[in-house]
This record gives structure tokens, C-alpha cells and sequence, in this order.
């Protein structure tokens, strides 16, 4: 129960949010699909993200990370190479750059945020380096894969691309609960000093999650170049703050050991349904920043709390105790 | 020999030495043509003076990240807030908010100024009181700083100067942020030599350069010893916001508008570049302002080279991401006993 509380909560916000929008605008079946049709590559990321936090580290690269994937598939697409090939090669890319991140950030002692802000203009240049045009990207596996969806009744579409992101999160619920490496990861964050008494592979699991986190973030590219089919070196800037919020607001504590990847999802899809309000209000786009880290905090200040109040209660218990 | 030593050791000594030979190296390249100085209606021109006029607004945002990390955190709003305060000051001396002042260039500088002091608060606010990881805090007002430079700008470029509705003298104040001169030198030369001789009289006339070192080092333990930690990263945050709002004031100053999706884009590194390049820790303590601003003399430098050299800016990141990937390593204690074991294997085989 304790530790469904913040994902309890963050359902509760959820619900409460949609019924807001059906309240005013009507229920339809469309926009509750297109919060997953327009959000997929981004639940994706997000779950990536949430490994890294989880181990009480933090990965800004992903935006980049996104960005270059789309830019490396534009361009070798355009030069004529399959998409088969190309897309596993460039989740190896994606894979390779955050475990190397993750080597240096271990391995050298460095700063999580250093290491991948330095990750972060890396790649954001790469991508200038290839070309700081857009480059569309057109040949039939990507129409295929961009307009083939299911339909259930008149408009209401689910695109293939959305099961790539189910499964994704059913895989890493998956992983962080009945697996060895995934208990590892919520010891390593709960408390690294008894992972380590523990015999725990610290080190490995904590190199390991910036792996995970960037083959996500280059399947979310991949997934986001299926719906805007191009490469362009400064699309999704920000996008590491959205990722991050969503894993915060589902209830990942930045501190690491706690949050679920169902979650972060529900947490895209918070930040989704405050984007689809904004644009029915026709508001300027900005304020789905401004809102989404307005929350951010709230929900922010909300774990401080929680966590100041746990701390006050560990603390008391001895005393208790001894008397 | 051991004034050499001593002089060797002192934290400046190294970016200094880059820097010269920087400047040595684009002086070769040029045939001496990137030592010229012309005097032009008794104003300084020349490659030099670039460099100094355009790294400005990094030498101003130096001083505050400086601070900031040697708190133990960072600062990587400063971007956004630089777009803030542009946006403000454009608006005001454009007649676009408040018309009723009909654009006076004084009032539009407070303003903008005090929306940076606004902004640091709100992140020393977070980091202080709130807790949060600086990272985390500062990157909510990185997003949601180009959002509300929007919103006060209506989603335009604000471009001063054409509103027939202002007086002239006023956006002609305005530009004197950037192009003016003062004894023959660029005015952004004398603001950040204000802000240098303001920050070196705090911190080494006053205990509270100590402080910021103590907290840097251990925060808890400063803490113990009667340090109010809260109030000086507060503080710190404050001014690193303060700064970023002078940078924005210099850079629309420079393009003559206030742009909020590129103004200070992908500044934030370049910054932390800097106080890295001049020798300061990134993980927090030991600091020094007049190294952090060789440091950004050095980025600005080299930007400046390669941008003569036709790289496109972008592309110029790839190469700073290294540099900083480099100094970590550097600076890293495992990785320089990983290297001398190595070294010493070697030596023994």
C-alpha cells in the first residue's frame, strides 16, 4: 500500500484531469487514444529515464539522444540503406553512447549531470555536423509504419507504433520486478552502502541503467521519426525535462529506490492531457511548459515533504525504543 | 627558480598561458593581422576587442556559475533567463509593455535586472529551501524560462528601433549596452569589469568567499559550524540569476531585438565550460573568478577561431563537450590513479 501511495495519487490526478476535460468538452474516444498516438516515443524515453533516477542518477542527454537518431536514420535512409538495418544499428548507437556515459560517470567517480549534459551537446552537435536542415525521410517501410493503425470505429486510431511503447513498458515493468538486475536497481538507489554489504554488483547496475536509458531514448527516436518523418538537429530541445517530469510526477523520488515505470506513464499522459487543453483552449503553446513545470515543482515539493516526514520518523524510533 | 614554482601553482597560471597561446596561434595563422588595432573616432577596434566585446556576456555569466558550482551545485537556467531578460527590456523600450513610459531605456534595464533577481531567487529559493538537486531546480526554469520570455513577448521578436511612436534617444541608450565605449573600449568590457571588482571585494574582503568554499567542500559540516547554508546558496542563486539578466541586457542589446528561442540557447555549458577551463572544480570549493573569466576568454577564443575557420556553430559544440569530458577527467581522482597504475606497471615490466 505504502509504496503504491504515489502512484495512487498520481492515478488520482490523472482521473481527476480527464474528468475535468470531459466535464467541459465531452468525452470522445479519439482524444483518449491520441494522448498514446502523440505521446508514444515520449513514454518511451521516459521510461529509459526512470531507470537512471531510480538509481538516484540523473541522464539529460536524451533529448540529443532523440534528435540524433532521427538525424542518423534521415540520412542514411536518404542515402539509400534499408530501414531494417539501419534501425537496429542506430539503437546500438544510442545503447553505446549512454553505457559509455555510464562508464565514465562510475568508472571516474564524475558527476551524473556533467557527464550528460557534456553527452547532451555532443550529440545535439553531431547532428549539426550531419546537416542543420531538416531531411525527410520517405520510402514505403516508413509510410508503413507511420499511417498503419487500428481503427475502432469512425476516427478513433491506434497507431502500430503505440504497442512498440506497451511493450516497452510492460518489458521494463517487467524487468524491475522480477528480475535480479531490476531488484538491483531499486537496492542501488534505495541505499548504495547496503547494495554494496549486500554484495550487489553496484557499479555494474548503476553503469548499466545509462545503457537502458539510452537504447530508450534511441527507440524513442526511432518511434518519434515514425510520426514526423524526418531528422532535424534542434527538434525535441527540452525534452529531457519532460521525461524527467513525467518519471517525478508518476512518483519517482530524484533521490533514487522509488517509482514504478507505470508511473512515469501516467505521468506522460498528465503532461499529454495538459498539452491536448492547452490546444483546444487555444492558448499559446508555451504555457504546456510553463503548466508542466509548474507541476513539476508542486509535485516536487510534495516529495520533500513525504521524504522530510520519513526521515523525522526514523530518527524518533530509537529514542522510542530506548524508552 | 621557486618564484617560477609558486607562480606555476597559482590557479590562474595555466588558463593564462592557454589563452596567450591562443591568441599566439590565431596571431600565426593571420600573419599578424589578428593583432592589428585600428582607432577609429577614437574608439579601439580589432580582432582582440572582438573577442572582448562578444565574450562579455559568458565573462558576466562566468563570474555567477563561478559561485554556483562552487557551492557544489549549478546553474543551467542561465539561458532562459538571459531570453527573460531580454524580452522584458525589449518590450518596455519598444513600448510593447507599459507604454506609458514611452519606452525609457532606464526604466526597461531596472526592470529586466529585477526580473533576473527574480528568477535567481525563485531557483536559490528551490535549492535552499525547497531542497532540491540544483540540476533539477534550475532546469525547471531553463523550460519554463523560454515559455514565459514568450508569453511576455506574444511569441514574437521584439526588434527595437522601429516603433516611430518612441523617442530615438532611448533605444539609442539601449544599444550603448553592447556597442558602446567608453575611453576607447567596449562598454561590455567596463560591466564586467564592475561585476569582477564587485564579486572579488565579496569574496575576499568579506568571510563570505570562505563560506562559499566551506559549503562547497562539506555543506553538512559547514553547517555545524554556524554557517547559515541556506542564506548564502539563496544568495549565490540570486546573483548567478542577476548576472544571467546582464548577459541578456548585453546580447539584445547586440542583435538589437529580444529572441526568446535563441537568445543564450546553449549558453549554459559554455559558462560551465569556462569556471572548468579556468581550473575550478566542478564538484565544488575551490573557486576563482579571475580564472573562470580567463576561462571564458578562452572559450570565446576559441569560438571565435573556429568560426573564422567556417565550423558552424552547432558543430563548435561537438568539440566543448570533449573539452569537458577532458577536464573532468582531469580533475578526477580515480581516473589519475588509474592512469599511474598503469604507468607504473609499465615501469615495472
Amino acid at each position: 500500500m505504502k509504496k503504491n501511495f504515489a502512484l495512487i495519487v498520481t492515478g488520482l490526478l490523472f482521473a481527476l484531469l480527464f474528468g475535468a476535460g470531459v466535464a467541459v468538452y465531452g468525452f470522445k474516444l479519439s482524444t483518449f487514444l491520441n494522448l498514446f498516438n502523440t505521446n508514444a516515443y515520449l513514454i518511451i524515453v521516459s521510461v529509459g529515464v526512470t531507470f537512471v533516477l531510480l538509481t538516484g542518477g540523473i541522464d539529460i542527454s536524451v533529448a540529443s539522444n532523440v534528435a540524433f537518431t532521427c538525424m542518423f536514420l534521415a540520412v542514411t535512409m536518404r542515402a539509400g540503406l534499408s530501414p531494417l538495418l539501419m534501425i537496429p544499428l542506430a539503437l546500438a548507437v544510442g545503447t553505446g553512447a549512454g553505457l559509455l556515459m555510464g562508464y565514465l560517470i562510475q568508472n571516474f567517480n564524475l558527476q551524473p549531470f556533467i557527464v550528460t549534459l557534456a553527452g547532451q551537446f555532443f550529440l545535439r552537435g553531431l547532428c549539426a555536423v550531419i546537416s542543420t536542415e531538416s531531411i525527410a525521410i520517405s520510402n514505403s517501410f516508413y509510410t508503413f509504419m507511420s499511417l498503419g493503425k487500428i481503427t475502432l470505429g469512425r476516427g478513433n486510431n491506434i497507431y502500430f507504433y503505440v504497442f512498440i511503447a506497451l511493450a516497452i513498458l510492460a518489458g521494463a515493468g517487467f524487468i524491475l520486478n522480477f528480475t535480479k538486475f531490476g531488484r538491483g536497481v531499486y537496492a542501488a538507489g534505495g541505499s548504495e552502502q547496503s547494495a554494496l554489504l549486500m554484495g550487489l554488483p553496484v557499479k555494474r547496475i548503476k553503469t548499466l541503467v545509462y545503457a537502458v536509458s539510452g537504447f530508450c531514448a534511441a527507440l524513442g527516436g526511432v518511434v518519434y521519426s515514425f510520426g514526423t518523418p524526418a531528422g532535424y538537429s534542434l527538434q525535441n530541445m527540452g525534452l529531457e525535462m519532460d521525461a524527467i517530469s513525467s518519471a517525478v510526477i508518476g512518483g519517482t523520488l530524484l533521490s533514487g529506490g522509488a517509482g514504478t515505470v507505470a508511473g512515469t506513464t501516467l505521468g506522460v499522459l498528465i503532461q499529454g492531457i495538459i498539452q491536448t487543453s492547452v490546444t483546444y483552449q487555444n492558448l499559446n503553446t508555451w504555457w504546456t511548459k510553463v503548466m508542466n513545470a509548474a507541476l513539476l515543482c508542486v509535485f516536487i515539493a510534495i516529495q520533500r515533504v513525504l521524504a522530510a516526514r520519513a526521515e523525522k520518523a526514523k530518527t524518533a524510533k530509537p529514542a522510542i525504543s530506548k524508552a | 627558480m621557486q618564484k617560477v614554482k609558486r607562480l606555476s601553482q597559482n590557479q590562474i597560471f595555466w588558463p593564462l598561458v592557454v589563452f596567450v597561446s591562443i591568441l599566439l596561434l590565431n596571431g600565426i595563422a593571420t600573419k599578424g593581422a589578428f593583432f592589428e588595432f585600428k582607432i577609429v573616432d577614437g574608439h579601439l577596434y580589432g580582432r582582440i576587442i572582438d573577442i572582448i566585446r562578444n565574450g562579455g556576456k559568458l565573462m558576466i555569466l562566468a563570474i555567477g556559475m563561478t559561485m554556483a558550482l562552487a557551492t557544489g551545485g549549478t546553474d543551467i537556467s542561465v539561458g532562459s533567463v538571459m531570453a527573460i531578460s531580454g524580452a522584458v527590456a525589449c518590450s518596455i523600450v519598444d513600448g510593447r509593455i507599459f507604454p506609458g513610459l514611452g519606452g525609457n531605456a532606464g526604466v526597461a534595464i531596472m526592470m529586466a535586472l529585477l526580473a533576473g533577481l527574480a528568477c535567481g531567487a525563485w531557483n536559490g529559493f528551490l535549492v535552499a529551501k525547497v531542497k532540491m538537486q540544483p540540476i533539477v531546480a534550475t532546469m525547471i526554469l531553463l523550460v519554463a524560462g523560454r515559455g514565459i520570455a514568450q508569453l511576455i513577448t506574444q511569441g514574437k521578436i521584439v526588434t527595437i528601433g522601429i516603433n516611430p511612436a518612441i523617442n530615438p534617444i532611448n533605444p539609442s541608450i539601449y544599444y550603448f549596452i553592447n556597442g558602446g565605449y567608453i575611453l576607447g573600449l567596449p562598454f561590455p568590457l567596463m560591466i564586467v569589469i564592475f561585476f569582477f571588482l564587485l564579486a572579488l571585494l565579496f569574496t575576499k574582503r568579506t568571510a563570505f568567499g570562505l563560506f562559499v568554499e566551506s559549503i562547497g567542500v562539506n555543506s553538512a559540516a559547514s553547517s555545524f559550524t554556524g554557517i547559515n547554508v541556506d542564506l548564502v546558496k539563496l544568495l549565490i542563486y540570486t546573483f548567478s540569476g542577476f548576472m544571467a539578466s546582464v548577459a541578456g541586457l548585453i546580447e539584445s542589446a547586440g542583435i538589437k531585438a529580444a529572441d526568446c528561442n535563441n537568445a543564450g540557447l546553449l549558453i549554459e555549458l559554455d559558462a560551465i565550460l569556462a569556471v572548468a577551463v579556468g581550473g575550478g572544480s566542478l564538484a565544488g570549493g575551490r573557486f576563482s573568478i579571475a580564472s573562470s573569466i580567463v576561462g571564458a576568454l578562452i572559450i570565446q577564443s576559441v569560438t571565435t577561431s573556429l568560426l573564422a575557420m567556417g565550423v558552424v556553430p552547432q558543430a563548435a559544440l561537438v568539440a566543448k563537450s570533449l573539452v569537458v569530458i577532458a577536464i573532468c577527467l582531469a580533475q578526477s581522482k580515480s581516473f589519475k590513479e588509474a592512469i599511474s597504475s598503469r604507468f607504473r606497471k609499465g615501469a615495472q615490466a
